[in-house]
């Protein structure tokens, strides 16, 4: 089970029934539109984990992959509400789908020469790359499901993040099968 | 998958192209889909607009005097015709004073389509005069809404946002054009029809299956009741509900927004339930075991606490909009479509229960806690008012209200027997809704008695349309049930905050008077046999509005009563 930012910094506490969803939402490519499904969350009070939008094959068309914490009630109502939206083309709840995701991180870190080497090791492991370097800093660049990410970050926290930005996790269902 | 096809066109061929401006392009548009009357108000953005609007010839173009009074008006006319009703509106101030009524009509699921004029394209985002983020500030509040971004796409958007409106769930859509899109001459083309993706346009047929376990749970109910909201309106169900509901012998009561839905005049009928239904409405939602609920959506003003509510009941839900079914409460028999439809369906497949001991109790109920007043001493009791109002009109008036204390005594006094009779602000309980939307109506129905029922608070916020009312002569009844304060405030003021009235007293115009300064009929009353001669006197004027000045007892609280987020446990059935 994941927490959320907002969740943490709100000190709710995290009801046990409450689970990561995540959900494909193919939307036309108007302006506004993001705006209306962001909206829409913020309205319901619904607490969105991540939302990684971009366009897909056709044009004309994007799909957001929205990670949201909810109880199952609550995932209902989210799915029955974005359907209504005109500009929605399609909802598909694709938690416990056999799915590829991914997230990208870019995690700037305090580095000096003497512990560059221990932060390269870290790196191997996680075949994350080296994007840039400085005398103070090094720039690292990861690649993974969210908990390889969460994973990376624990290790290297001890060196000091000086900055850091996630993509969100992005998802396609495995095989033939539309996401 | 829903269409719109054109009726037969009027001035350009459908698939046609002509060129034209974006302003004449929409009202040909307008045309098209039928709108035979829209209410606005101009101004700078919407300049070209209005300028396209001097040469229609189908339309008739209500000018109001306030935006407010436009959008309750589009909502006042979609609620007794069924047609989508229409508001314009500049950019900026015009717009958000349109915000209310938009708000109103999505809360009341009331099809309208508002039109607002918008700065020009290169401006938007500037903070030019009147301009506001329209898209924005209406995002949360329409079914749909979207801005016309180049001029050829203007058809297809405004025929699509009427479509919209009227699909499935009615609602508000929205249409911000930007000047420069309504003067840039372009070849236009009308399409044939427009269409929305099948996913957009709900099942019309109901699953059979669904209404096979539906048939089977009612015909062995021992405890039955129909729980109708306004979906019963707009789907046109009524005569479907009243046969299924004879048909089966199950007693019905209604919503705020389902009066009319049944006739409040049948025996099976409880009229409404409810934090101010009758009492044995009340009784018997809370005692069934099973609850046919169609074309409602277990509103809190309906269900109080929701763990208390109906606790032994199992729940059929009929709604044409799935993310009304197991929003508040689980439904054991989920039915998403047409309640028309549904009914229809259900009424061939039900075998009437046996619930003979149920009819008694319900009976017994009616007979110990019936609606009633007293009428006595010199103050006129409001609740008298409104049933003189109803025994003067015969119960045949569209009754359209306010908000507050004397639109739960219009709900529990004049009993509605019609579909689309019953007219008010339910959902957003919208102050100053009642004047605009019986304009709305006597304009939808020119034919018919159009009976305001308003507050002496309410009728303030909009009054200044008695202009209005009077430029297109239009016979509108307008009752103000006159206590000189801001009752249902009061009286919870009175109830929960020992008796602190905090900024609820009102001191009033002469409303009379004003009437007549604005050219209406004004007719002031103080003593309870001065009632029926004054509504007698009010239903003569026919050439334009009349107003009666009803000065009623102040102290008067609304009952029954069940106290906010509470259960029918704490209901408070009289006060006396």
């Amino acid at each position: 089970m994941t927490t959320s930012v907002l969740d943490v910094l709100a000190g709710t506490p995290v009801p046990v029934r409450r689970m990561k969803h995540t959900i494909s939402v193919l939307v036309d490519n108007t302006p506004g539109v993001l705006t209306k499904v962001s909206g829409l969350f913020r309205r319901r009070g619904y607490n969105i984990h991540s939302l990684a939008v971009g366009v897909t094959e056709q044009p004309t068309v994007s799909r957001m992959i929205i990670a949201v914490d909810g109880e199952p009630e609550v995932l209902e109502q989210i799915i029955k509400q974005l359907n209504k939206l005109i500009e929605v083309i399609k909802v598909n709840d694709v938690t416990g789908f056999s799915t590829v995701d991914r997230e990208l991180a870019l995690i700037k870190l305090n580095a000096t020469p003497a512990t560059r080497m221990e932060i390269m090791e870290i790196c191997n492991v996680f075949r994350a790359n080296v994007v840039d370097l400085t005398e103070k800093t090094m720039t690292l660049e990861v690649t993974g499901r969210s908990d390889k990410i969460d994973a990376i970050l624990s290790l290297v926290q001890k060196y000091g993040i000086r900055e850091m930005v996630r993509t969100g996790q992005v998802t396609l269902v495995r095989g033939t099968q539309p996401t | 998958m829903a269409r719109q096809t054109m009726p037969a066109a009027r001035q350009v061929a459908a698939g046609a192209t002509k060129r034209m401006s974006g302003a004449r392009a929409l009202i040909e548009c307008l045309d098209r889909v039928g709108v035979e009357v829209m209410f606005g108000h101009p101004g700078g953005a919407a300049l070209p607009l209005y300028d396209a609007l001097y040469d229609a010839r189908q339309i008739r173009h209500v000018l109001v005097r306030h935006e407010q009074v436009a959008a309750h008006a589009a909502v006042g006319y979609h609620r007794v015709t069924g047609k989508v009703g229409v508001c314009m509106a500049t950019s900026g101030p015009g717009a958000t004073n349109l915000l209310t009524g938009i708000t109103d009509a999505m809360m009341d699921s009331a099809g309208i389509v508002a039109i607002t004029g918008q700065v020009s394209t290169l401006a938007i985002g500037t903070d030019a005069f009147q301009e506001a983020d329209v898209m924005g500030m209406t995002m949360p509040i329409t079914k749909h809404n979207c801005l016309v971004q180049t001029a050829t796409d203007l058809p297809r958007i405004v025929l699509q946002c009427f479509l919209i409106a009227a699909t499935g769930r009615p609602g508000p859509v929205l249409v911000d054009i930007p000047r420069d899109i309504a003067q840039t001459e372009t070849e236009f083309e009308f399409p044939e029809q427009v269409t929305l993706r099948s996913g957009k346009v709900p099942p019309a047929v109901p699953s059979p299956n669904q209404i096979a376990a539906a048939a089977a749970l009612l015909s062995q109910a021992s405890r039955p009741i129909v729980y109708a909201g306004g979906g019963i309106i707009s789907s046109n169900a009524a005569p479907e509900l009243t046969a299924f509901a004879c048909k089966a012998r199950i007693p019905v009561t209604t919503t705020l927004m389902g009066k009319g839905g049944f006739p409040e005049t049948d025996p099976l009928s409880l009229g409404m339930l409810g934090m101010h239904g009758t009492a044995y409405a009340n009784f018997a939602i809370n005692a069934a075991d099973i609850i046919l609920a169609v074309g409602v959506r277990f509103d809190d003003r309906v269900t109080g606490r929701l763990k208390d509510f109906a606790p032994q009941a199992r729940f059929i839900h009929i709604d044409i909009d799935p993310a009304e079914i197991g929003k508040n409460k689980p439904a054991h028999v989920p039915i998403v479509g047409d309640a028309r439809e549904a009914l229809r369906v259900l009424a061939a497949q039900v075998t009437p229960p046996e619930c003979e001991a149920w009819h008694r109790q319900i009976a017994e109920w009616k007979e110990r806690h019936p609606l009633r007043y007293r009428q006595e001493g010199d103050t006129i009791k409001p609740q008298f008012a409104i049933d003189a109002i109803y025994r003067a009109t015969k119960g045949q008036a569209i009754v359209v209200t306010d908000v507050g204390q004397h639109q739960m005594w219009a709900a529990q006094f004049y009993l509605s027997t019609q579909p689309r009779t019953w007219v008010t602000s339910g959902g957003l309980g919208a102050m100053g809704f009642g004047f605009p939307a019986a304009l709305g109506a006597q304009m939808g129905r020119p034919d018919a008695l159009v009976c305001a029922i308003v507050g002496d608070g309410g009728f303030q916020m909009t009054l200044q349309d008695l202009a209005t009312a009077v430029e297109w002569g239009l016979p509108i009844k307008i009752y103000v049930i006159n206590n000189k304060c801001l009752g249902m405030v009061r009286q919870w003021q009175q109830l929960f905050y020992r008796e602190r009235y905090s900024h609820v007293m009102l001191q009033n115009p002469d409303f009379a008077k004003l009437a007549e300064a604005f050219g209406a009929v004004g007719i002031a009353v103080r003593r309870p046999e001065e009632v029926a001669p004054a509504i007698e006197r009010s239903l003569e004027v026919t050439d334009g509005p009349c107003l009666v000045d009803v000065h009623c007892d102040p102290g008067e609280n609304c009952y029954p009563m069940i106290p906010s987020g509470q259960s029918i446990k704490e209901m408070i059935i009289e006060g006396m």
